[in-house]
């Protein structure tokens, strides 16, 4: 993919949204918002990691808070580039090239929409190479980059420079931010140099939101398994296919938990297996025993059209089909298991190697 | 004494029903072009003691259908406040080509709104609207749908906004505002409420048009239409809210399956001649559709049943191998199937030639082998079963109510579901369902939700639906809270929750509040 343009948006959604493994928010609105970016601005332009030369400086580009709020409170299209725009004035240099900070759901599409206002390419490959819910949950943390200084921006025009100590400080800071602004802000921040992106970045993922999108579509239409076709294009295993027979929802420490059951049909008549989330799916466990936990890829689709389940999207007789996909393997290091493994989001249970 | 009367596509259904709720009886007869003679006919043959008509009530699908041939709208001034957000994505932006030409395309973004927790977005910019309004008088538009930034969180901007526009543009103007229509979701709320500004003037007509239909056949008793939810609208709602009309085809088709039945917790399979619509009832009221829906390619959010349609129905054309649906001959039916001596192979000449149905010439399918015909019934009766499977809440036992023209194609149990039950009268329930309508009330907002508070802040927020039914016309004491939902909103702290509930009464024909609204 050398260029997005009106015709693969819809794709890069569909597999983003499976890429968010139940969380990242409905890209819908984020979709609206790019295809107007690309109708006013034109394509932009896509380019691979090691095309980047190793002085450029990469920005990433994202929206935090509630998807609830994006529905209704829809953006003024101006804020992504208000913090770009304030963060190149503080480090005092223009960006050269934008970057997704996550491929899971909304934020696959925003920096898009930025990218085509800026005129500036974008990076293929983001900083998580799924969905996370904090600031701090971003690969370029293990190698040392910050993710300060961070530029916030609302949507009344106002912009807030973050310097933090620490990148968990920095998250805490840009929440508190994000809620009395309303609940939705954009981030430009994690800024990094072209030589920091084969460490930092997850590889291709934007072409592989495309692939994922374009593959469950053409399976759908042409009657074959769209569910396959995802599993394939992710190098996953399927862990249950089966219907949603219970949801509990709780809200604690300010995120909405909660775990559903799934019982096998078909092949996997008789097997459970409980899924636990917590804006994204995080722990899956078949018939009692631990068979896939974050940060790997549990990803629910619709069994029959292979769309992405979002967690508030989960409700009972829903046929889905359960997948587990491997995360990028830097993940699985002691320094990114703290960041983002099942005992960081409060669950008793160790990070299961992927496919043990 | 009530009449209930569905006006479809295809058939008008009508059904008198006596103070002690029995059907007394209840006639099918052709839809007519013009409205008013079809009604009349359907009146006519149904032979009421006219006097003794208390009250009438009518579900039609004319507004849907107008949105979808995209005739008979008028061009609608969108007025949206919630500059400087909202920007991005002016009103309109993801409609269809042929809606939004006939509509005009007419945006506008004003200052005003609201953000999540009621606190304002911008305030409200009177001069601004005052140059809005001499935009919208120079261009001649006579509707104006107002939508305003998290609205149903707190309705001033949107009331403030109509008052300014009105004082500038006349009396004669219409105004919908969108808290009234529809959900959280702007895009999706702003949608309905400017499809609902384009069907004033063609409302204004049809309730016209009902009434001269009563007045012919001599009724002088009110008459009321039903919503999505199965309540009802009285004739100044109607003319206002048509749009809140547009889902209440499939819902009074499952309430009178309720009402017939006796059940107030089953599935419903609606057959009829060209799909079979599958829902649930519980309480007696569809479950509603979660999220968004879409008519005529428009993404709106309000109120709607989950429905579930299969294309099988009785017109259904059956293969050689014995496959059925999703192709129909549809209405004609009567000429077509093998039984009304045509040429086609439909289902219900399998219904037919397996002795479920006495329906035309049976001996024109003698000739089918009986395998043949068994093995395609079983077929169809699986796909039915697995429809009411995906559809139902719990792996508890659940009663299936089978309704509609097309019903004959329900065995008497169906693999799964051993209770399946036929009511009499199952040609019309979709009239009995009107006829039995209730009146309702809702709330849909975000509520703070302090440690420890859940309880009374979901107390406030039943107080309130309870409220808007009793406003809005239902018997003091005899509304019930039939729905609640509560929806935390994600990656935030603070306990912000999303809460909705729905209450119901039976309609009190002497305290009907002229208009009133019934919507959070």
């Amino acid at each position: 993919m050398r260029e997005i343009t009106l015709d693969n948006l819809d794709d890069i959604a569909r597999g983003a949204g499976i890429l968010g493994t139940g969380g990242g928010g409905d890209p819908y609105i984020g979709k609206l918002l790019a295809r107007e970016a690309i109708r006013r601005h034109g394509p932009v332009r896509v380019v691979d990691i090691d095309e980047v030369p190793a002085d450029a400086t990469v920005v990433p580009i994202s929206g935090m808070g509630a998807p609830t709020v994006l529905l209704e409170r829809v953006p003024n299209g101006g804020e992504e580039l208000a913090a770009l725009r304030a963060l190149e004035k503080h480090i005092g240099r223009p960006a050269t090239h934008l970057a997704p900070i996550e491929i899971g759901g909304v934020n696959s599409m925003l920096p898009i929409a930025c990218a085509a206002q800026a005129g500036l390419p974008i990076v293929d490959g983001d900083a998580m190479g799924r969905a996370f819910p904090e600031a701090q949950m971003v690969l370029p943390g293990l190698i040392g980059v910050t993710n300060s200084p961070m530029a916030l921006a609302d949507d009344k025009g106002n912009t807030i420079i973050v310097d933090a100590v620490d990148n968990h400080a920095a998250e805490t800071i840009a929440r508190a931010v994000c809620v009395e602004r309303g609940c939705q802000i954009s981030c430009a921040d994690t800024v990094m140099r072209g030589d920091q992106l084969a460490d930092g970045l997850v590889p291709a993922t934007l072409t592989l939101a495309e692939r994922l999108g374009a593959a469950v579509r053409t399976a759908r239409s042409e009657h074959s398994d769209p569910v396959g076709a995802a599993r394939a294009m992710l190098d996953g295993i399927p862990l249950l296919t089966g219907k949603v027979v219970d949801v509990s929802r709780r809200t604690e420490g300010g995120f909405a938990r909660g775990r559903a059951v799934i019982e096998g049909i078909t092949d996997d008549a008789g097997r459970t297996l409980e899924l636990d989330f917590q804006n994204e799916h995080l722990l899956a466990t078949r018939d009692g025993a631990t068979v896939a936990t974050t940060p790997d890829l549990i990803c629910v689709l619709d069994s029959e059209t292979g769309e992405p389940v979002t967690t508030e999207g989960l409700r009972y007789g829903l046929r889905v089909s359960v997948l587990a996909a491997p995360c990028d393997p830097r993940w699985t290091s002691p320094g990114g298991l703290a960041l983002a493994g099942p005992r960081y989001f409060g669950y008793e249970v160790d990070y299961l190697p992927f496919g043990g | 004494m009530r009449i209930g009367i569905d006006v479809g596509g295809t058939n008008t259904d009508a059904a008198l029903l006596g103070d002690d709720d029995r059907v007394i009886s209840a006639v099918k007869s052709p839809t007519t072009p013009d409205i008013t003679s079809g009604v009349t006919a359907a009146i006519r043959d149904l032979d009421p003691p006219f006097h003794q008509v208390t009250a009438v009530m009518i579900g039609t699908t004319h507004f849907l259908n107008a949105l979808i041939e995209g005739a008979r709208l008028a061009p609608v001034a969108a007025v949206r406040l919630g500059l400087p957000a909202t920007a991005a994505l002016p009103p309109m932006t993801d409609w269809p080509e042929r809606q939004r030409a006939a509509v005009g395309g007419h945006g506008y973004l004003c200052h005003g709104g609201r953000e999540f927790d009621g606190r304002p977005l911008s305030p409200l910019d009177p001069d601004e609207l005052r140059r809005t309004a001499a935009d919208i008088a120079a261009k001649g538009l006579r509707s104006v749908a107002v939508s305003s930034v998290f609205s149903p969180v707190a309705e001033d901007d949107e009331r403030r906004a109509a008052e300014i526009l009105r004082g500038e543009l006349g009396d004669g103007v219409h105004i919908s505002l969108s808290h009234e229509l529809g959900r959280i979701g702007l895009l999706a709320r702003e949608n309905a409420t400017i499809i609902n500004a384009a069907l004033r003037d063609l409302a204004a007509q049809i309730v016209e048009s009902f009434g001269k239909a009563l007045a012919e056949v001599s009724i002088t008793a009110p008459f009321f239409l039903s919503q999505n939810d199965g309540t009802l609208m009285d004739v100044d709602f109607a003319r206002m809210y048509p749009v809140a009309t547009f889902a209440s085809g499939p819902t009074n088709s499952m309430r009178g399956a309720a009402f017939l039945s006796g059940l107030a917790d089953c599935a419903v399979v609606d057959v009829g001649g060209t799909t079979a619509d599958v829902g649930i009832l519980q309480g007696g009221f569809p479950r509603e559709a979660a999220g968004e829906s879409e008519a005529a390619g428009i993404r709106t959010n309000f109120r709607i049943p989950d429905v579930l349609s299969l294309g099988i129905g009785g017109g259904s054309l059956v293969a050689p191998d014995g496959g059925t649906g999703p192709r129909s001959v549809g209405y004609r039916l009567t000429e077509e199937a093998l039984v009304f001596g045509g040429s086609t192979l439909t289902a219900t000449d399998l219904a037919v030639a397996a002795g479920r149905a006495d329906i035309g010439d049976r001996a024109r399918v003698a000739h089918l082998e009986r395998e043949f015909v068994d093995r395609a019934l079983a077929r169809i009766a699986e796909r039915l079963a697995e429809s009411v499977d995906r559809m139902r809440t719990s792996a508890a036992p659940l009663p299936v109510v089978a309704v509609g023209g097309g019903s004959v194609l329900v065995p008497e149990t169906l693999p799964g579901f051993d209770d399946v039950r036929l009511p009499g009268n199952f040609g019309v329930a979709n009239a009995v369902g009107a006829a039995i309508a209730q009146v309702g009330g809702e709330v849909d907002r975000v509520f703070q939700v302090p440690e420890g508070r859940r309880a009374s802040v979901l107390a406030q927020a039943r107080e309130e639906a309870v409220g808007r039914a009793e406003d809005a016309g239902a018997r003091r004491g005899s509304v019930r809270v039939v729905d609640i939902e509560e929806v935390p909103l994600a990656y935030l702290p603070g306990g912000a929750t999303r809460i909705r509930v729905k209450a119901v009464g039976d309609l009190d024909l002497n305290h009907i509040k002229t208009g009133a609204t019934a919507h959070a």
